[in-house]
């Protein structure tokens, strides 16, 4: 018989998975007599899950420290994860903070928006510490199962309904390739464990060169590339992107990326860091593909949610520069990318929400013009996110690249460096375009004044951060070493 | 072992006649009723073979929610089922050919055992000493998979609270009955006293 298991290594997302059950509770025991209370109730939840998104950041701090690992080696804390779960409590957080005066425009405002968010931020934390295949795909699954219902949310509009369905179809279908990956890796190795699967690879080379290894490799790979979004699994995102709420847009656009990232990160170094010679190649081909389609497909874009969707594209395909190159500088740079690409997209997301005409939301990019007259704050925050992320210094948005291109460098793929520097030249006009449009066109008819209060908060904080990175690199920098030596 | 010797052809016995009532009677309210039969059988046969969770696990199951959702279905729906069973003989010769690919495969099984005796002991898993099957199934869910067990149960009740927020609508005009305001209700806010004039109307 064995003892209970060491819940503290857990404790953030045990924390997280009870406030989520018992807001459940609050907000269906809540009466609700007609629709102001509906209302009222959920933004009461809403705020609450703010404070909860903080609480459990607080208790992700108590966890960090050495690598723990717990549950009979599925469950693991490490800087590593410390790191991601950060990060992606900031994202739920500022997402939640900038649905909800959306939600209340559109008549959607209901509290289990907030329940399911939660639910999906506590599959991201599961999916960061996952040690073991089997961990890897729940904790995959309870983020999608979420994100599947959040992107159909506003469900009496056509797009969003279409978004949600092809997006649980395309989704269920790369869950099947990844669990059968997983499946072969088990067959041909005898565990799931990522702990012994390294040490099996390091000890005996033969069984991580076999074939149906490297099938199941590549089929976890072509899963977790769907999930990340990377080329040649990228089909679902535009669509997604523009038809589910934009504030969900504005989560999936962060949220499951980091997460996702990050298990992409922790599966290739990990249990498979002896087999790099083996799926180096196809993470190259991958990034390539990612940062040629991001930096070209976004140019003839009108709807700038479509925009953002083929601009994260190709901020995947950098990111995945850094894994191509499988090493511990590498690591590091997706870590800063990563961490810098949340501020920017929630940023430009919270811009984007403020783009209301009498009320409704609209999502061309002309729709912007004379935003510099109407909206000079918001226009200058927009400004600054764009030339963030085409990487003009001294923005954040350059530190990012600077790190990733490095570590390519020093790595010896030269030609990796030399494509993301070309197509982030390409994306620079798209993004510079969008500033050209709010400054200088002609101004049609003006966007709607009021600017939330979240918003303005959200938009204030994400542009500071990218502003003044360069005054305290140190804090991502430093965090972001520490938390790749850990993988290495 | 004579007792389960009688008791095995007993339950098998039961089992076979019930399974082929499910398919021969006129009424599919008695089909569904042989059909939880069957499964009442079977349950009897797994414990007979020492499988007693997976025993429970069938009454509770299929007995308690496939059944009970089959009676649902057949006294909901208006279904014909003699238009259903009309193309009886034109179906024969396809049902005929997959009853014949099963039972070949069945054959080709048990012929395996027969060549190679000790596939069946690779096959069985071992049974744990000194505990019932429930306890050792329990001891493994419940301890080196409590993580993945509770985290199953969560995604369930995503699913859950997903079909839900999906779905429900609250439709206006609808009358609910409130316990509570019936009780709370006052003769003060309800009736009205009103002189009526002699000779005059309200």
């Amino acid at each position: 018989m064995s003892s209970v298991p060491n819940l503290a290594p857990a404790l953030p997302e045990i924390f997280l998975a009870i406030i989520g059950m018992a807001l459940l509770m609050v907000g269906v025991f809540q009466k609700k007599t007609d629709n102001d209370g509906e209302v009222r109730n959920a933004r009461m939840i809403s705020h609450l899950g703010v404070v909860a998104f903080v609480l459990t950041g607080l208790l992700v701090f108590t966890v960090s420290g050495p690598s723990l690992s717990t549950f009979s080696g599925m469950f693991i804390s490490d800087p590593f994860a410390v790191y991601f779960k950060v990060l992606v409590l900031i994202a739920s957080a500022m997402a939640l903070i900038i649905a909800q005066d959306f939600l209340e425009q559109h008549k959607i405002a209901k509290f289990e928006f907030t329940v399911l968010l939660i639910f999906a931020t506590l599959g991201m934390l599961m999916m960061v510490s996952a040690n073991n295949l089997l961990s890897l795909y729940i904790g995959l699954e309870m983020q999608s199962l979420a994100l599947y219902v959040l992107a159909s949310f506003h469900r009496d509009d056509m797009r969003s309904t279409e978004a949600g369905l092809k997006y649980f179809v395309l989704g269920a279908v790369a869950s099947g390739m990844l669990l059968y990956g997983a499946s072969l890796v088990y067959g041909y190795a005898g565990t799931t464990d990522f702990v012994l699967l390294a040490q099996l690879f390091e000890h005996s080379p033969e069984t991580g060169s076999s074939l149906g290894l490297i099938v199941g490799i590549v089929f976890i790979l072509a899963g977790l590339s769907f999930k990340v979004s990377a080329v040649p699994f990228h089909m679902w995102t535009p669509d997604v992107y523009e038809g589910a709420p934009t504030p969900v847009t504005a989560f999936f656009a962060v949220g499951p990326k980091l997460a996702a990232i990050a298990l992409f990160i922790r599966v290739m170094v990990g249990p498979f860091g002896d087999l790099v010679g083996h799926w180096q190649q196809i993470v190259v081909l991958i990034s390539v593909a990612s940062m040629l389609l991001g930096a070209f497909a976004a140019i003839n874009q009108t709807n700038i949610k479509r925009l953002m969707a083929y601009s994260s594209i190709g901020n995947v395909g950098y990111a995945l520069i850094g894994l191509a190159v499988g090493t511990e500088a590498g690591v590091r740079g997706i870590l800063i990318y990563m961490a810098i690409y949340l501020f920017m997209t929630t940023g430009a997301f919270a811009c984007i929400l403020l783009m209301r005409r009498g009320g409704r939301m609209v999502e061309n990019i002309s729709d912007l013009a004379g935003l510099s007259k109407t909206h000079p704050l918001v226009a200058a925050a927009l400004a600054v996110f764009m030339f963030s992320m085409a990487g003009i210094p001294p923005l954040a948005g350059f530190f990012g690249k600077f790190y990733v291109f490095m570590a390519a460098i020093e790595g010896g793929l030269y030609a990796l460096a030399i494509i993301g520097v070309l197509t982030s030249v390409v994306g620079a006009y798209y993004y510079i375009r969008i500033i050209k449009v709010a400054y200088f066109d002609e101004p049609g008819d003006p966007l709607d004044a009021d600017v939330g209060r979240n918003i303005a908060l959200v938009i204030g904080a994400t542009s500071l951060a990218i502003l003044l990175f360069f005054v305290y690199p140190g804090v991502v920098v430093d965090s972001a070493a520490a938390a790749a030596a850990s993988l290495f | 072992m004579i007792i389960q010797g009688l008791a095995f052809y007993m339950f098998a016995a039961i089992a076979i006649a019930s399974a082929v009532m499910v398919i021969s009677s006129r009424n599919p309210v008695h089909s569904v009723l042989f059909l939880i039969l069957t499964f009442f059988n079977g349950a009897g046969l797994f414990v007979l073979l020492g499988a007693e969770f997976l025993a429970m696990i069938l009454v509770v199951v299929y007995v308690g929610a496939v059944a009970v959702l089959f009676m649902f279905v057949v006294m909901m729906l208006d279904i014909n089922f003699v238009e259903l069973r009309q193309g009886f003989l034109n179906y024969l010769p396809l049902g005929a050919m997959v009853g014949l690919i099963l039972l070949t495969e069945l054959l080709m099984i048990v012929g395996g055992w027969h060549f190679a005796p000790e596939a069946t002991i690779v096959g069985l898993v071992p049974i744990p000493e000194g505990v019932t099957n429930t306890q050792a199934l329990g001891m493994v869910i419940y301890t080196d998979y409590i993580y993945l067990f509770q985290a199953a149960g969560i995604i369930l009740l995503i699913a859950m609270i997903g079909a839900i927020v999906l779905t429900h609508r609250t439709r206006s005009g609808v009358r609910k009955q409130r316990i509570s305001d019936q009780v709370k209700r006052r003769p003060a806010d309800t009736i009205e006293l009103v002189k009526v004039e002699p000779g005059k109307g309200i």
